[in-house]
């Protein structure tokens, strides 16, 4: 089955200084995507290149493919109707998101008229439906509310409402609970997840928070200076963590039972874009690095039919296998 | 220091706000901490968790008298902490310091790292001038920052070496409690463990008592003895870490815990209906009640108060003393 969007060695950088660098991942029809990853690591710019929503000035090599249609350097009308129409996104801050001057109900029929042709009261009638899909209460009078009136949960369910009114075939929300209170982001995210079952839609979730996409995602690819390190199912990637850096990424959760051990830190901190090392991104900061790390980047080997690590450890032998179309 | 008893012990604190709502609107009172009752061992740690709002941030600024109650005292070491503002206060302010959740903002971005960290010792007359300069270096090594990252200025440290900094500067005085606010919050997941450790290290090293105040329930096992889970102004339940974890007794707790997102979980989250009400606009009763999947009409009407269980728990809950059965959510019962 074709994937519903493939990015084939995206690549971006600003300034010359590299930030993503060489990405390849599909997203079939209706899957769940995490995508894993510390600030900077890429994982938000993967998605606002594709888009189309970065500044002039970054220069985008590779390709985004949905549906067959090639989105980079696609003009800007095609692009106008993918986004918010095939494609939508929501971000982290919901109320910076929303205009603060416009009653709610206002922007959910601004994103009506401009993908769905709706006006007057049809996409008033719609916005209220909208609205309680997304587990507004008292729908109909919240439409005349306005940003600050709502609390940043609710603020959220509006964007996502908003999201929602292009039918979108996929959703990429950006760290869509991140700002949000424990209680809240529980909400949100059972929210997301009865939403995709009922429209069949395809979601990317982006999170620095592994337990986040554990719930969320069938599957995950785990990002780290640029680059996909891991790319597994949920469950095994949890299980079998290949790549040092998921490893410590795991190891640095504190666990919630058991006895209490010092945390698996991860020593130092990321590289910086201009100073990329010269093999594995992550090598300077691996306990497992040797000469060979340092010589040249490793591609993604598979270990099996869908877990796939850049790890020359992973299996020296194996030869990066053909991308695996999902 | 005296032998025996808390370190710091705060009692029936309250803190009140005037809110003004629009531009002609009455002013409200808004009871931001209420009524909050904490002790804390020397050499221990108490997690402090809740929500945004919850007034857990605020409790750890009164307790410092960085704020003054408005009812309630809070003694250290033994003796009622001087008004705030005073010279025996800022004395000893020296014994009590605070770190913040964001590292960049609490550094002087103008000044390198080792003068920033050494100020605490010239402002508390620590020291001869000479000796200032190597216990700075002391405490850089204790944080794990290198003696060359003193003379670097915040911008050029990465989140996780700017926290060390700010933890660094706060041990300056080699005080006897800190208080942490959300201290790894503003870090990656990676950096967060390197600081968690640390607060582990540094506490075994200095024997410093910590209030460890932070919305996450697994930061908060890993560095606490005790734990204190607040909702809106009030402590409802307090005990061991792994046992609030494991067996939260208040329903609140329930839910905050079950929150806690977590691969490979088995059986089903309790999703709380709603937001976290206005401090300004507190339900009767327990003010949890409104969210309470097992409330009843007592609790509507009564505050719980925050009582010990046979087993120790403190928990401030109608129910989970049995003074009334679960019932099935205030909520859905007026519906009905």
């Amino acid at each position: 089955m074709m994937p519903l969007v493939r990015l084939t060695g995206l690549s971006v950088a600003f300034d010359g200084a590299p930030a993503l660098r060489g990405i390849d991942l599909s997203v079939a029809k209706g899957e769940a995507v995490g995508l894993v990853g510390e600030s900077g690591c890429g994982k938000s710019v993967t998605w606002l290149a594709a888009l189309g929503l970065l500044p002039a000035k970054a220069r985008i090599t590779g390709s985004v493919m949905l549906d067959g249609q090639e989105l980079i350097g696609a003009p800007a009308p095609v692009l106008e109707r993918v986004r918010g129409g095939r494609i939508a996104m929501i971000f982290q801050d919901p109320s910076s998101s929303l205009n603060p001057v416009h009653r709610i109900g206002k922007q959910i029929m601004e994103a009506l008229g401009l993908h769905r042709g709706m006006t007057g009261s049809n996409a008033r009638a719609e916005a209220k439906r909208l609205l309680d899909l997304v587990g507004i209460p008292d729908a109909g009078r919240r439409l005349d509310a306005y940003p600050h009136e709502l609390s940043g949960g609710q603020n959220q369910r509006v964007m996502i409402a908003i999201a929602l009114a292009g039918q979108p075939e996929l959703l990429v929300a950006d760290e869509p609970t991140t700002a949000l209170d424990v209680t809240i982001q529980a909400q949100i995210l059972e929210l997301l997840q009865s939403i995709r079952r009922q429209m069949g839609m395809a979601l990317v979730l982006i999170s620095h928070d592994l337990g986040v996409i554990a719930e969320a995602c069938e599957r995950v690819a785990v990002m780290y200076a640029g680059r996909i390190v891991e790319e597994a199912p949920v469950a095994q990637l949890f299980d079998a963590a290949a790549h040092p850096y998921t490893q410590g990424l795991i190891g640095a959760l504190p666990p919630m039972d058991g006895p209490r051990r010092r945390l698996a830190a991860i020593p130092g901190g990321v590289p910086e874009p201009w100073a990329m090392p010269p093999g594995c991104g992550f090598a300077p900061r691996c306990q497992f690095r040797s000469a060979p790390c340092d010589a040249a980047i490793p591609g993604l080997m598979g270990l099996s039919d869908q877990h796939r690590a850049a790890c020359i450890r992973v299996a020296p032998a194996a030869m990066p296998l053909e991308r695996i179309p999902a | 220091m005296k032998a025996g008893g808390a370190l710091l012990e705060a009692e029936g604190l309250v803190r009140r706000y005037a809110m003004r709502r629009g531009l002609l609107g009455r002013a409200v009172e808004v009871r931001a901490v209420d009524g909050v009752s904490l002790k804390l061992e020397r050499g221990r740690t108490l997690g402090l968790v809740g929500e945004s709002g919850c007034g857990k941030s605020t409790t750890g600024r009164l307790v410092l008298g960085m704020e003054t109650p408005d009812a309630g005292r809070v003694s250290f070491d033994g003796a009622v902490m001087p008004q705030p503002g005073s010279a025996a206060w800022r004395a000893m302010r020296a014994r009590m310091q605070m770190v913040f959740q964001d590292p960049l903002g609490a550094l002087d971005r103008r000044l390198p790292i080792a003068t920033q960290v050494g100020e605490p010792l010239e402002i508390h007359g620590i020291g001869a001038r000479s000796e200032r300069a190597a216990r700075v270096e002391t405490l850089l090594r204790a944080v794990g920052l290198r003696s060359d990252q003193g003379a670097r200025y915040p911008h050029e440290l990465s989140g996780g070496q700017r926290q060390r900094a700010v933890l660094a500067r706060a041990l300056a005085t080699d005080p006897a409690l800190l208080v942490c606010d959300e201290p790894i919050s503003a870090l990656d997941v990676s950096i967060q463990a390197q600081v968690m450790n640390l607060l582990v290290d540094l506490q075994e090293q200095f024997g410093t008592a910590m209030l460890f105040v932070s919305h996450d329930l697994r930061a908060v096992r890993q560095v606490s003895h005790r734990v204190a889970v607040m909702y809106l102004g009030r402590i409802v339940e307090e005990g061991e870490p792994d046992g609030v974890l494991h067996e939260p007794a208040h329903p609140y707790s329930r839910a905050l815990v079950s929150a806690i997102p977590h691969p490979g979980r088995a059986g089903q989250r309790i999703v709380l209906q709603g937001d976290p009400p206005n401090p300004a606009d507190r339900p009767s009763g327990c003010a949890f009640h409104p969210r309470c999947p097992v409330a009843t009409s007592l609790c509507a009407r009564e505050t719980p108060a925050l009582k010990a269980r046979p087993d120790g728990r403190l928990v401030a809950c109608h129910v989970a003393h049995g003074e009334v059965s679960a019932g099935q959510g205030h909520a859905r019962q007026e519906a009905a």
